[in-house]
C-alpha cells in the first residue's frame, strides 16, 4: 500500500513537473513571439476581446508543446507561416545580427573615443598645472578642499 | 464659428510669415549695419508684435475647435470623426487632440503660448530674444502652413451632415487622456524654446555664458513636462489596455523617451559649460538633437514609418516632417559650421576621476541609451530596405541591450555626485564610495536570502538577474545621496546650532539646484526599484462562474456577482471579485468591461488595488464564447507603485531646483576712513 501510495506520488509529480515545464515553456515562447492582427503587441500579452490572431496562433502554440516539438522547431513553424515579424526580437543569424552587435559595438567605441577624450583634456592640464603650480599655491588648494569637503554646485 | 477658425488660422499665418520675414531682416540690418529705410529695431519690434497677435489668432482658432465640439456642428469632419453628442465634456477638450487635425492645432497653439511668454519677456535681453522670437516664428510658420494646406482641421464634411458623430476613440476616453497628451505636448513644443535659444546664441556669437541660464530654466520646465506626460502615458497604458505592464517599447513610447534622454543629457552636460566653460559645441549639438528628435516622435506618429498601437493619428504629412527636418539639420550644420569658432572651448581636466568626467560618461551612456532606442526603432525600416524582409524589434531585444545600459547610468547617477569637482584624492574616493559599498553588498546578501536570486529551476534567469543588480545599484546610491544630505547638513548643523532637520532644510536652500538634483536622483532610484520589481510579475486567467474562486499570490479572489450599467455613452459588464487573504475578507474589486455606443468599441477598465508591495490588477476580459464563462485575468505585479511615487519625488525635486538659493544677506557699508563701524553693524545689525 505504501508503495502504491509512493507511485502515485511519483507520478503525480512527474505530471505535476512537466505541467509546470509545459506552461513555463508556453509562457517564454508566448512572449517571443508577436501577435499578428497589427496590435504590435506581444502574443503573451495581447489581449483585445475577439483578436482575430491571437487565440489562433496560441492554440498552435499549445499545440506544438503538446506535440513535443523543440523551441526551435515551434518558431520556425510560425515564421514560416507568419514571417519574421511575429517574431518579437530579430534572430542571431545573418542580418539580424547587425541589430544585436550594433548597439555594443557603437558603445564600445564611443566608450573609448570618451576615455581618449578625457586622457588627451586631462594630460593638457596636468602640464598647465605643473607650471604654474607652487609649494604654497599646492599647501593652500589642499587646505581649501579639507576645509570645504567636496564642494561644488550639483 | 468653422469660417472663423479657418480665418484665424489664415491670419496666424500670415502674422507668422511677418514674424519671420521682418524679424530675420531687422537682425540681419543689425548685425551687418547696413544703412535701412527704417530702423531695424522698429522692424524688430514689428516682427515681436505679429509674434504677440499670432498667438492670439491661433487661440481664436482653437477656442473655435473646442466651441465646435462643444457644440456638436458635425458639419466638420473633425467633429464628426472625434467626437459624439453623448461625450461627457472632459472628453471633449481630449477631442481636440484625438486627430491628427486637431493635435497639430494644440502643437501650434502651445508653441504660440510659449512664443507670446518670450516676447512679453524680451526685455530680458532684447537681441538675443528677437533671435529665439525669429526662428521661433520660422518654426509656428511650418506647423500654421500644415494646418492651412495639408491638415485643415475645420475641413466639411462632404454630403450629408449626421446627427451624430463617430464619439472619441475609448482608448482615450479615460482621465489620464486629458492630462496626458497636452503635457508631452508641452514638452515636445517646449523644446523648440531652448532650441531657438541655443541657435540664436550661435547666430549672433552670443558673448558669454547667460544664454545657458536663460535656456537651463526653460529646458527643465520643458523636461518637466515632457517625464510628466511619459509617465501620464505609462500609468495610461497600465490602467487602459489591461495587460498588465505600462511600457511596451512601442515605437511611440520611444519617440517621446529619446529627447528625453537628449535634454537630460544637456542638462548634466550644460553645468560643464557653467562651470568651466567646456563642451560648448556638444551643448549645442545636445539642444540641436532634442529638437529633430520631437519632430522625429511627431513623423514616427503621423507617418506611420513603424507600425505601432498609437495609430490614431497616422496620415501622409510625413513628408511635410522629412522635408522641414531635413530644413532644420542643414540651418544648423549651416550655422555652426559659420560660428564654430566661437564655440572654442578650454578643454582642460585635471584627472580621470572627477565631477567633470563623470558629466562625460553620463552624457555617453545617456546618449547611448537613445541610440540604442533609435536603432531599434528604426532597424525594421532597414531591414525591410537592406534584405526586403520586415522583423520586429519588441520588448524581448530592448530588455537585453537597453537595461545594461540603464543600470551603467543608475551607476553613474551614484558615483557622479561622490566626485568632488576638479580632481580627488584615493583617500577621499575611499571614504565615499565606503558607504554606498557596504550597502550595495548588504543588498545582495539580503536579496539572495530573500529569494531574489539570479537562476529559477536552476538556469541562469536574465530579468531576476537585472532586478538583483537594480536594487543594489538603487540602495547603494540611494545610500550615497543621503549621506551627501548627512555630510552637508551635519555641517550646517554645527556651525548654526540647529537640528539636523532644519540644517537639511537650510542646506537645500542655500543650493538648490545642487540639492533639488539629489532629491530627482532620489525620484529616479524609487522609479528603477519599481521597474525592476516586473521581473516578478506573476498572473493567472481563468472563467470565472458565480462563487467560483481563483488565487494568486497571498490572495484568493471570489467572483460574486455579476451585473450591467448604461448610460449614453457606453454599456458596461462589471464582474464583483471579493478579494480575501488568509481567509479573511479584504475588499472588493469590480473589473469592467465597456462597449461604446457610438463607435461600437469594447474597451476594458482595468480594477487595480495597490499597496507598496505590489499591485493586484484584474482584468474582466469578456466572455468564452464556447461557453459563455466570463474570463477574468489577474495580475500579481510587485513595487509598480513605487514608480508612481517616484515620479512625485522627481517632480518635487525638479520644482526646487528651479527655485532660486538663498543667498546670504550682504550690505555695504560706507566707513569714513577713521571712524570704525560699531560692533552690531558689522555683525548684520541695522545699517
Amino acid at each position: 500500500m505504501r508503495a502504491l501510495q509512493a507511485g502515485a506520488l511519483a507520478v503525480a509529480v512527474c505530471f505535476s513537473m512537466g505541467a509546470t515545464d509545459a506552461s513555463s515553456r508556453f509562457n517564454s515562447l508566448n512572449h517571443r513571439l508577436m501577435c499578428t492582427c497589427g496590435c504590435s503587441e506581444i502574443l503573451g500579452e495581447c489581449n483585445h476581446v475577439g483578436c482575430p490572431s491571437s487565440t489562433g496562433e496560441l492554440q498552435e502554440l499549445r499545440a506544438g508543446i503538446i506535440e513535443g516539438k523543440s523551441d526551435k522547431e515551434i518558431l520556425d513553424t510560425f515564421v514560416g507561416k507568419y514571417g519574421a515579424v511575429v517574431l518579437a526580437a530579430p534572430t542571431t543569424h545573418g542580418f539580424d545580427l547587425v541589430a544585436w552587435i550594433a548597439p555594443f559595438a557603437v558603445f564600445a567605441a564611443a566608450l573609448m573615443g570618451t576615455i581618449l577624450l578625457v586622457r588627451r583634456w586631462s594630460v593638457g592640464k596636468t602640464q598647465f598645472v605643473a607650471q604654474a603650480s607652487s609649494p604654497s599655491t599646492d599647501a593652500l588648494k589642499e587646505k581649501i578642499r579639507r576645509e570645504t569637503g567636496i564642494d561644488g554646485g550639483f | 464659428m468653422a469660417a472663423f477658425g479657418s480665418f484665424a488660422l489664415i491670419i496666424a499665418l500670415a502674422l507668422a510669415a511677418w514674424n519671420l520675414l521682418a524679424g530675420a531682416l531687422a537682425l540681419r540690418w543689425i548685425a551687418t549695419g547696413q544703412p535701412a529705410a527704417i530702423s531695424p529695431e522698429r522692424l524688430a519690434d514689428t516682427a515681436r508684435r505679429a509674434g504677440i497677435a499670432g498667438f492670439l489668432a491661433v487661440t481664436a482658432a482653437a477656442f473655435s475647435l473646442v466651441w465646435l465640439v462643444f457644440t456638436n456642428d458635425f458639419s466638420i469632419t473633425y467633429i464628426m470623426e472625434h467626437s459624439n453628442r453623448a461625450l461627457p465634456a472632459p472628453y471633449k477638450f481630449a477631442a481636440l487632440w484625438s486627430g491628427q487635425e486637431g493635435s497639430l492645432l494644440l502643437w501650434a497653439w502651445l508653441l504660440g503660448t510659449y512664443g507670446f511668454v518670450l516676447r512679453l519677456t524680451h526685455k530680458t535681453d532684447v537681441k538675443l530674444y528677437a533671435y529665439a522670437g525669429t526662428i521661433l516664428a520660422a518654426i509656428q510658420v511650418f506647423f500654421l502652413a500644415i494646418l492651412n494646406f495639408a491638415a485643415p482641421p475645420f475641413a466639411l464634411l462632404r454630403g450629408a451632415t449626421p446627427d451624430d458623430g463617430n464619439g472619441l476613440n475609448p482608448l482615450l476616453q479615460y482621465p489620464e487622456m486629458v492630462i496626458h497628451p497636452p503635457m508631452l505636448y508641452l514638452g515636445y513644443v517646449g523644446f523648440s524654446v531652448p532650441f531657438a535659444f541655443a541657435l540664436g546664441a550661435l547666430m549672433m556669437r552670443y558673448p558669454g555664458e547667460k544664454w545657458i541660464k536663460v535656456t537651463r530654466v526653460w529646458t527643465m520646465v520643458t523636461w518637466l513636462f515632457l517625464t510628466c506626460g511619459i509617465f501620464l502615458g505609462m500609468h495610461w497604458a497600465y490602467a487602459v489596455l489591461g495587460w498588465g505592464g505600462y511600457w511596451g517599447w512601442d515605437p511611440v513610447e520611444n519617440a517621446s523617451f529619446m529627447p528625453w534622454l537628449t535634454g537630460t543629457a544637456f542638462l548634466h552636460s550644460v553645468m560643464m559649460q557653467e562651470k568651466k566653460g567646456m563642451m560648448k559645441s556638444w551643448n549645442v549639438w545636445l539642444i540641436f538633437a532634442t529638437f529633430l528628435l520631437t519632430l522625429l516622435g511627431t513623423l514616427l506618429t503621423r507617418a506611420g514609418l513603424v507600425s505601432s498601437v498609437h495609430a490614431f493619428a497616422q496620415s501622409s504629412i510625413g513628408t511635410w516632417f522629412v522635408v522641414f527636418m531635413g530644413l532644420v539639420l542643414a540651418v544648423c550644420i549651416f550655422t555652426y559650421v559659420l560660428q564654430r569658432d566661437h564655440l572654442k572651448s578650454d578643454h582642460h581636466l585635471e584627472s580621470l576621476v572627477s565631477r567633470e568626467s563623470s558629466f562625460l560618461f553620463n552624457n555617453l551612456v545617456l546618449l547611448m541609451a537613445c541610440f540604442v532606442i533609435l536603432w531599434g526603432t528604426l532597424f525594421p525600416i532597414l531591414s525591410e530596405y537592406v534584405v526586403g524582409n520586415k522583423v520586429t524589434v519588441g520588448a524581448p531585444w530592448y530588455n537585453r541591450v537597453a537595461i545594461p545600459i540603464g543600470l551603467f547610468l543608475l551607476f553613474l547617477t551614484g558615483v557622479g555626485p561622490l566626485l568632488p569637482w576638479r580632481s580627488t584624492s584615493l583617500r577621499a574616493v575611499r571614504r565615499n564610495f565606503v558607504l554606498p559599498s557596504i550597502a550595495m553588498g548588504a543588498t545582495i546578501v539580503v536579496c539572495l536570502a530573500v529569494g531574489v536570486r539570479p537562476w529559477k529551476d536552476g538556469e541562469f534567469d536574465s530579468g531576476n538577474f537585472f532586478a538583483l543588480v537594480a536594487f543594489a545599484l538603487a540602495v547603494s546610491v540611494m545610500t550615497a545621496i543621503l549621506s551627501e544630505f548627512l555630510r552637508g547638513a551635519g555641517v550646517i548643523s554645527r556651525q548654526t546650532g540647529r537640528n539636523l532637520l532644519v540644517a537639511t532644510w537650510l542646506l537645500m536652500r542655500r543650493n538648490t539646484r545642487r540639492y533639488g538634483g539629489y532629491i530627482v536622483h532620489i525620484g529616479v532610484v524609487i522609479i528603477v526599484i519599481g521597474l525592476a520589481g516586473s521581473a516578478f510579475n506573476r498572473n493567472v486567467e481563468q472563467e470565472v462562474g458565480l462563487h467560483s474562486t481563483m488565487a494568486i499570490g497571498p490572495y484568493t479572489l471570489e467572483c460574486v456577482g455579476f451585473t450591467q450599467d448604461s448610460n449614453l455613452n457606453y454599456n458596461s459588464d462589471y464582474a464583483l471579485m471579493d478579494v480575501y487573504k488568509g481567509g479573511k475578507k479584504l475588499f472588493q474589486m469590480s473589473p469592467e468591461k465597456r462597449v461604446y455606443l457610438a463607435s461600437g468599441q469594447p474597451q476594458t477598465m482595468v480594477a487595480i488595488h495597490s499597496v507598496p508591495e505590489w499591485d493586484l490588477y484584474v482584468v474582466y476580459e469578456g466572455t468564452n464564447p464556447d461557453t459563455g464563462q466570463p474570463i477574468i485575468k489577474a495580475f500579481l505585479n510587485p513595487l509598480v507603485g513605487w514608480i508612481w511615487a517616484g515620479l512625485v519625488v522627481l517632480v518635487i525635486g525638479t520644482l526646487g531646483a528651479l527655485v532660486p538659493s538663498l543667498t546670504p544677506a550682504t550690505a555695504s557699508l560706507r566707513v569714513p576712513a577713521r571712524a570704525a563701524p560699531s560692533e552690531p553693524a558689522l555683525k548684520g545689525g541695522r545699517l
